[in-house]
């Protein structure tokens, strides 16, 4: 892989080794602790489909090189948009502006790291001609609306994207990666008399474009959307109040991602700001429930081979039988911690600083037959599908968007219930998780992560959870 | 092409001191694209072409945590072939790029299908002049000025309260940008605008846990900015005020949203009321022109050419002349909000709103914050939502929210972990009063709203 992203990133602009430690050297002059330079090429091209017909397509490419001098818990940060040795050493001058004085570095790079490579390095862009691309689109635009005549309006939707990344560190890392990601989405609007109600569904991950292009994997999107809809088209309004909420497996892990991950990211410790600072090696959940941060599954939209800082992914266990255990690290925070990098360390792009961000969050099976969990409930919510969330990480009130929900009474599913808010409080959510399914499932590969403005790709994932009291925001 | 190599090595002060020539290189780059388009077999073609450099500071406890530089350009092209589209973006502006976006975006539109409402606007709909708003005002600040003003913002913030005990940092910037739109009409319009910003976020912290809140201002003139020490103790009062928040009681009650919550709500209009929802039969507004969604006293309006204002332009994202124009008249829906796409989809004529509106406000009403708070007596006040549950497909309305609980007019004390749900249909006809104290440093300008018959989801 490091040999591919240096093929792509450095060789086109002349670049070596040498010219690299000559910047990171003059970077780190002087007061500087340590500094580092990401190279990135990121090639993607979207095509969409709406009305019957590929109506819009767009090929773009983004490339730069992002220069980073950290002294103490202070970041001194420039870019450029090109990748060239002028631009470097112009970026690292006002990247060390975070430093006052000066005197000589020096910078010798190690060996490029050995990294178990999660996904091939493919090119989606380039694997399969545009017209095979329109030809899908197509194909599964007449699928969808043949399977209800109540679906009127189908959108679907292609993302390819191809990137390069090579990180070179006074710390001596010398790193590289080379990420595929696709994504397929599909859009419905039933109707039925004076009701419309909408239905999406869709996946993709690091894996190769024939794979999703095959009959079997988009048409579980399709059926899912088309499904989605009509449930709602029938759905009435939701409870509110606080009750025994029974959430589904896979996607609706959200929950951990919001209720939980957030607040276990390392930069929020080192500043005190978490509603979980100071709680390491507490009970924070029942004994039914272990959660990891696992970045190292093969082929899946939140897989890193390495995070962006070089540090290889891991799979990190934040939670263990209840027990608060483990944090999410990139190199600055664990420094300033005393702490290890986790392999945490994520950026947009190459304008963005790295921060400590989640890969795939999920929480591990557990005993219970998921048929056997909504039996037990006397009244309450079933809720299997969401819109995502948002947590405010330092009251640690957090929030999710149930788009599809059934009501539970007497241990039996009643009818489907409108999409409502669901808010719970991070630090005792989990401490009402009374039973834990055997049936441990990971989304589909659509998850967007927004911190500070910057957007990852992440994935999430859990069994079946009965939690004993979140409150539901609906109206009836 | 000599000048645009000229363009990236240009640094900061070239584009701040000379904005005309960096302009007039923009305006180089748009019609050599158009050039090649129409060389490369377009039959039209629109094209944008930016530059932004931007420095921002943010410190922490007294401690730099960020210093940053941001040099930004970008290029997105679009061509039209036999009625088919085809985009491209880049940020790397050197003559083989370029030419490479729109072969890119030659090579899409060889696929894409033919489209019989798309293409550029109508020519004649395309804005005769582009006037200038007074919104460029370069002030050259130097990464200490930004320090030392991060470090009064802070401290202000800290010492106002003995609670207030940690902070998430305050942060200064400063950013200047220009851009071009040209289309193959022959139209092209230069805008630019500087924009300076401060906002601090403190934590405040008792027995009872801790609270974040923030603070912030937005301005075209470095000098009209909120004094540093204002915006530090208007976020230590915020984060203070929240302490020992507990959830409301259920049930149906009266809500004030804030000014800020307010424009969230006609955000949520805006949306149902654009042309690719309404389209996309994707809006709970369909089919309403001309109806009574509002009480007899609201009026809202677009005014896009406000001196002053970051989002004023003489022209669209399609170079479509806009104009003031009211959107709602005594609660009644006047207009769409479309771009040319959109208006030909729906048979309509476009509003001269692609890429969006531009200074839509509502217009306040008497009370004051105090009075609409004493208007409503007892019910909830949200200062704060949380989360993406606003269906705009069905205006079904279900946010998680913290504020404040009102009894007698006056804050009660304050609240979170509770929902506020309801439609949006039925939101809007329910508004019983607006303050006066329209939030003049957005796009959309709002004043706190009084809307009836929202259910809490609490205690």
């Amino acid at each position: 892989m490091y040999e591919l992203a240096k093929q792509a990133l450095l060789a086109p602009a002349g670049l070596g080794h040498q010219e690299i430690e000559r910047v990171l050297g003059r970077l780190v002059e002087g007061g500087v602790d340590f500094g580092d330079l990401y190279f990135q090429h990121r090639q993607s091209e979207n095509w969409m489909l709406e009305d019957g017909i590929v109506k819009s397509g767009s090929f773009s490419i983004d490339q730069g090189v992002g220069v980073r001098a950290v002294v103490g818990t202070g970041t001194g940060f420039a870019y450029a948009d090109s990748i060239s040795m002028p631009a470097m050493v112009e970026a690292a001058g006002s990247a060390r502006a975070i430093a006052r004085q000066g005197q000589s570095g020096a910078v010798a790079l190690g060996r490029p790291a050995d990294v178990t490579a999660l996904y091939q390095p493919d090119n989606p862009v380039l694997a399969a001609d545009s017209a095979a691309k329109v030809d899908l689109l197509r194909t599964i635009d007449a699928y969808t609306r043949s399977l209800d005549p109540r679906i009127g309006q189908v959108s679907v939707s292609l993302s390819c994207e191809h990137e390069s990344i090579l990180v070179a560190a006074s710390d001596g890392t010398l790193a590289g990666d080379v990420r595929p990601l696709i994504r397929l989405d599909v859009r419905v609007i039933a109707e039925q008399g004076e009701r419309r109600e909408s239905g999406n569904a869709g996946g993709g991950g690091r894996y190769a474009l024939a794979e999703l292009m095959q009959p079997t994997a988009w048409q579980v999107f399709a059926d899912e959307a088309v499904r989605q809809a009509l449930v709602n088209l029938g759905a009435v309004d939701a409870p509110a109040g606080t009750m025994k909420v029974v959430l589904g497996p896979g996607w609706p892990g959200v929950l951990l991602h919001e209720a939980i991950g957030h607040g276990l990211e390392g930069d929020f410790h080192r500043k005190g700001v978490s509603a979980f600072s100071g709680r390491m090696g507490e009970s924070i959940a029942t004994e039914h429930c272990t959660v990891v941060d696992d970045g190292t599954l093969a082929n899946r939209r939140g897989s890193l081979s390495i995070d962006d800082e070089g540090t290889p992914s891991a799979c990190n266990v934040l939670i263990e039988k209840g027990r608060l255990t483990g944090l999410m690290q990139d190199k600055l925070n664990a420094r300033a911690m005393g702490m290890k990098a986790t392999g945490n360390g994520r950026r947009e792009s190459f304008a963005h600083l790295p921060m400590p961000r989640m890969t795939n969050t999920y929480m591990l099976a557990g005993p219970h037959d998921p048929g056997e969990i909504i039996a037990s409930v006397d009244d309450g919510v079933y809720a299997v599908n969401f819109n995502g969330g948002q947590v405010d990480i330092t009251s640690g009130k957090f929030v999710f968007v149930a788009s599809e929900a059934y009501r539970i009474k007497n241990g039996k599913l009643g009818p489907a219930l409108k999409g409502a808010t669901l808010i719970g409080n991070g630090p005792d959510v989990l401490t009402r998780v009374s039973m834990v399914g055997n049936d441990l499932k990971l989304d589909s590969g659509v998850g967007v992560c927004g911190k500070e403005g910057q957007g990852v790709p992440v994935g999430v994932g859990q069994p079946t959870l009965r939690i004993d009291g979140l409150t539901v925001g609906g109206t009836a | 092409m000599s000048s645009t190599r000229h363009l990236q090595a240009a640094g900061m002060q070239d584009l701040l001191s000379d904005p005309e020539r960096e302009s007039g290189q923009l305006s180089d780059i748009a019609a050599q694209i158009l050039q090649q388009a129409r060389a490369g077999g377009a039959d039209a073609c629109e094209v944008s072409v930016s530059s932004s450099l931007g420095r921002n500071v943010t410190l922490r406890l007294g401690e730099v945590d960020v210093l940053e530089d941001a040099r930004d350009h970008g290029v997105s092209v679009t061509v039209y072939r036999n009625r088919a589209s085809g985009s491209a973006s880049t940020a790397d502006l050197r003559p083989e790029a370029l030419q490479l976006a729109v072969e890119q975006a030659l090579a899409i539109a060889r696929h894409t299908q033919p489209d019989p409402y798309g293409g550029l606007a109508d020519a004649d709909k395309m804005a005769e002049k582009v006037e200038d708003f007074g919104v460029w005002h370069p002030t050259m600040l130097d990464m200490d000025a930004l320090i030392e003003r991060a470090g009064q913002i802070e401290r202000a913030g800290l010492e106002f309260d003995e609670r207030v005990d940690n902070s998430e940092g305050a942060s200064v910037s400063a950013d200047a940008s220009i851009g071009v739109y040209a289309n193959s009409h022959g139209f092209i319009g230069h805008g630019r605008h500087t924009r300076y910003g401060q906002s601090c976020v403190l934590v405040a912290q008792d027995s009872s846990g801790m609270q974040r809140d923030w603070d912030w201002d937005d301005q075209c003139r470095f000098d009209r900015l909120a004094a540093p020490t204002a915006t530090g103790r208007k976020a230590a009062e915020r984060s203070v005020r929240r302490l020992g928040a507990r959830k409301a009681p259920s049930g149906k009650t009266a809500v004030v949203f804030d000014s800020e919550m307010a424009m969230g709500l006609v955000r949520h209009l805006v949306g149902a009321v654009s042309g690719g929802n309404l389209y996309r039969r994707s809006s709970f507004l369909l089919d309403t022109l001309g109806q009574s969604i509002f009480p007899e006293w609201v009026q809202i309006e677009e005014h896009p050419h406000l001196p002053g204002a970051f989002h004023s332009s003489s022209f669209d994202a399609q170079g479509v002349a806009t104009r003031p124009a009211a959107l709602i008249e005594q609660g009644v829906l006047r207009r769409y909000v479309l771009g040319s796409y959109s208006a030909r989809k729906l048979g309509l004529e476009t509003t001269g709103n692609a890429g969006g509106v531009r200074n839509l406000i509502f217009r306040p009403g008497a009370d004051s914050f105090e009075e609409l708070l004493a208007r409503m007596g007892r019910g909830l006040l949200v200062t704060e939502v949380m989360g993406q549950g606003v269906n705009l497909v069905t205006g079904d309305y279900s946010r998680g929210a913290s504020g404040f609980w009102v009894e007698n007019g006056e804050l009660a004390y304050p609240v979170e972990e509770i929902t506020i749900a309801g439609n949006l249909r039925d939101m809007f006809g329910s508004l019983r009063a607006a303050g006066s104290d329209l939030e003049t440093r957005r796009n959309i300008q709002a004043p706190s709203l009084l809307i009836d018959g929202l259910t809490v989801a609490g205690q």
